[in-house]
């Protein structure tokens, strides 16, 4: 499976750089510096994962199908194979499994921030993965296989599929062994659902991929099957954070051979229709248990596609409440962040025009600084970034105060504007009326300054709105996160997409009729001034 | 007009504000060069002069919207004495002292467009002085009724006249109870008829004993109403004297020639 984890963590450190921090010297050192701080005990959602029975573990639960992945018959039930897997280690150590959802880009990074004790996300046990985290025993072993579209023909064997363009998800074996194969048109994806989408719309001619995968995405749409023999051998294993934690890594270890051998392991992956003939050969357990493959049959049902228009609304109106908790997650980091950006904003903007001149340089440093660097950097940054000089906060905080701190830079600009359209003889009225500075500009300045400025902070505010769907990266579950979710369970990124969209616009709607309002308010009162006969 | 005609306490002259040797540059433009003036209570003293002579500029240096260079103002019993050198957080608080004793109108009103009339009257009292909201609401409101705009109380600045706004500027000055009520040119953005309310305001205090100086282009007004007319050039006073004489029998070639020019 893919590994774009693994890169997470140079793009933290450029992100680091980028915002001129100290650097430090390797993400290896800064990760151990990460889980020896001590947490502090006010700002934090994970409880250190020793201190109880309870075994967290991570694992990115959207659009990951089958390995872990919210059940498609009851979105607030986690389902997959390695779900069941991580169930049973726990049983076995006596301890309660907990899974963690983290996005795939931070699982390594949350391993090391201690958010959970181990990540089972179907990962590849490659030398380069074996240098970053340290890896338990196998717990499954597959292949890649080709998918075509049904009605293809002719590409049935690796050698044959010179010529084409095929598909496949990045940092795969499947990538790597295509490298060297100058005769093929590689077509590397982030996400699975992504590239069979393309194959649909025949933008691919093929698609090699991870066994699962290809069973899961592939096979279980009649649209594709999959053809020839296995390619190829790929391992997974469950990461634990390099250099530590060996006798839990030992334990997960005996638990899983303590599987293998009664069967347990067998069971599992045959519910799910994933026993492969690399697992037989690797555990020596030939046997065919005639076990139904009940969960893949469950998933089969579920996400085939509804027949007729009653069940097609039937499915949409089911997502309802998801939808509308990802809304609700939406506006109220949106909110929060904007009163944070309307707060902060005035005070940068009141600082650099009015304050000392040490004072007005901070602001117009923080500003450009802000205004220069990605919000995706200053999102990831805040949230695993910081962390690295003692400060954790929750998924929820930290997406209110990156987007916050990010939009009062631009509301500290709107309100230079603003601060600068009131008249100078409206603060020397003030003066001569003997308010103090603070006075005149509280009672005078600044709320003129805010009628002009809040249009345009209205439209900030619906602009803010979308910008939220970054924060998804952090582990919110917020609209766009939803999205996502629920339109590679299901496959429809229309449908969902319509609804999706629908929510984002109702949540705006009522912001645009404000800067409207503000605007034509504010125009009336200007043409008012503009007409005056003295 | 205070003068013998008055009996009482407007009897005795009694020294409200003390201008000694002001001086102002602009960069390397000199634009106030020694000014002195000395004020009793009850006068109302108009300064006239060509358009940059700098009366305007020491208007706004006697409540220190500009801050000399040099000299001395004493407003009461609160003096601030400037020998050149930065203007320190210490000055700022006498000058807020000395500002109490102020009271400013200018030229484009500058009313809080976004207050109403009657908050824009109220506002300082009750931000400066703390004075309770009833309180300060009756004394606006007396204040109002004064220069005739009782009926525009609750009225935002920009719906209304010019002289309107004029007169609800002098109202929100009056309501700090100064001692002294500076003019910058008050009339200059007014068309005729309606500058004469505003003028009308002005001779009601000025029967009433207020202490008042007036920069202003209006000769008639300027010899009509006051009890000193100032005359100034080239950021000096050429000339100090009664208005009738003055306009009159001007002493100086250079008040000769300005009159001359204006009426």
């Amino acid at each position: 499976m893919k590994a774009v984890l693994f890169r997470a963590r140079s793009l933290l450190m450029s992100g680091i750089l980028a915002l001129g921090l100290p650097a430090l010297s390797s993400a290896t050192v800064w990760a151990q510096d990460t889980v020896a701080a001590p947490a502090p005990a006010s700002v934090t959602v994970p409880v250190s994962p020793e201190s109880t029975t309870v075994l967290k573990w991570g694992a990115d639960g959207t659009s990951n199908v089958p390995y872990t992945f919210h059940d498609p018959s009851d979105e607030n039930r986690m389902s997959g194979f390695e779900y069941d897997i991580m169930e049973e280690i726990g049983r076995r150590l006596g301890r309660d499994a907990q899974f963690v959802q983290n996005d795939w880009d931070g699982l390594i990074p949350g391993l090391e921030r201690n958010f959970y004790l181990m990540v089972i996300c179907g990962i590849e046990m490659t030398p380069e993965h074996i240098e970053a985290v340290d890896f338990s025993q196998p717990y499954y072993m597959t292949s890649e296989r080709i998918v075509v579209r049904r009605d293809q023909a002719g590409l049935d064997s690796y050698d044959r599929l010179g010529g084409h363009t095929i598909g496949t998800v990045k940092d795969t074996l499947a990538e790597r062994m295509m490298g060297d194969r100058h005769d093929i048109t590689v077509r590397g994806y982030d996400e699975e659902s992504n590239m069979f989408e393309d194959l649909r719309n025949k933008r691919l001619d093929a698609i090699l991929i991870d066994g699962p995968i290809a069973l899961y995405y592939g096979e279980a749409d009649p649209a594709f099957r999959i053809v020839g023999p296995p390619v190829g051998h790929l391992s997974y294993g469950i990461a634990f954070a390099k250099g530590g934690n060996m006798e839990l890594r030992q334990q997960v270890d005996a638990a899983l051979k303590s599987m293998i051998v009664d069967g347990t392991l067998h069971r599992i992956l045959a519910r799910w229709n994933l026993w492969t003939p690399e697992m037989a050969a690797w555990t020596g357990d030939h046997s065919q248990p005639g076990i139904t493959p009940t969960e893949w049959e469950r998933y089969i049902a579920a996400t085939s596609p509804p027949k007729g228009w009653k069940a097609r609304f039937d499915r949409y109106v089911s997502f309802l409440p998801l939808i509308g908790r990802g809304a609700v997650m939406t506006l109220a980091v949106s909110a929060c962040a904007m009163v944070l950006a309307v707060a902060l904003g005035l005070v940068l903007a009141l600082a650099r025009r009015y304050g000392p001149g040490w004072m007005a340089a901070v602001a117009t440093i923080y500003i450009e600084i802000v205004r220069g660097t990605p919000l995706l950097i200053q999102v990831l940054f805040i949230f695993y970034g910081l962390p690295g000089i003692g400060i954790r906060l929750s998924p929820f905080v930290a997406g209110v105060i990156s987007l916050g701190l990010n939009y009062a830079a631009y509301e500290a600009e709107n309100y230079r504007a603003g601060l600068q359209s009131v008249a100078r003889g409206q603060m020397e009225a003030a003066t001569a009326l003997n308010m103090s500075h603070t006075q005149s500009l509280r009672y005078v300045v600044v709320p003129q300054a805010f009628r002009v400025v809040v249009p345009v902070m209205t439209n900030d505010f619906i602009s803010l709105l979308k910008d939220s769907s970054l924060v998804s990266i952090i582990t919110l579950t917020e609209l766009s996160q939803t999205y996502v979710r629920l339109s590679s369970t299901y496959f429809d990124y229309f449908g969902t997409g319509m609804m999706v969209g629908g929510a984002y616009l109702l949540l705006g709607l009522p912001f645009v009729r404000m800067a409207k309002l503000a605007e034509r308010r504010l125009a009336v009162s200007e043409r008012r001034s503009g007409n005056e006969k003295y | 007009m205070a003068g013998p005609e008055f009996s009482g306490p407007a009897f005795c002259v009694e020294t409200v504000l003390c201008a000694e040797s002001i001086s102002k540059s602009f960069d390397s433009n000199k634009v106030l060069n020694g000014v002195s003036l000395t004020v009793e209570r009850g006068e109302l003293i108009s300064i006239i002069g060509p358009s940059g002579c700098g009366k305007s500029t020491f208007l706004r240096c006697l409540n220190f919207l500009e801050i000399p260079d040099e000299g001395t103002v004493t407003i009461a019993d609160d003096s601030i004495r400037r020998a050149g050198g930065a203007w320190k957080a210490s000055d700022e608080a006498l000058a807020h002292r000395l500002r109490a004793h102020v009271g400013m109108v200018f030229q484009s009103f500058n009313l809080f467009p976004h207050r109403t009339v009657l908050d824009n009257v109220m506002l300082a009292p009750r931000v400066v002085k703390k004075v309770a909201p009833s309180v300060a609401e009756a004394e606006a409101r007396e204040l109002l009724a004064k220069v005739g705009l009782e009926a525009a109380i609750l009225r935002y600045p920009a719906t209304l006249s010019g002289g309107q706004q004029q007169r609800a500027a002098i109202a929100r000055a009056l309501a700090m109870r100064p001692d002294v009520m500076l003019y910058d040119e008050p009339t200059s953005a007014l068309d005729p008829r309606v500058a004469e309310e505003v003028l009308e305001v002005m001779r009601a205090l000025d029967r009433e004993g207020m202490t008042q100086i007036v920069v202003t282009h209006d000769i008639h007004f300027a010899r009509a109403a006051s009890d000193r007319i100032v005359f100034m050039d080239g950021g000096e006073i050429i000339e100090i004297g009664d208005p009738d004489e003055m306009c009159d029998n001007p002493r100086d070639p250079r008040t000769r020639r300005f009159l001359g020019a204006s009426s």
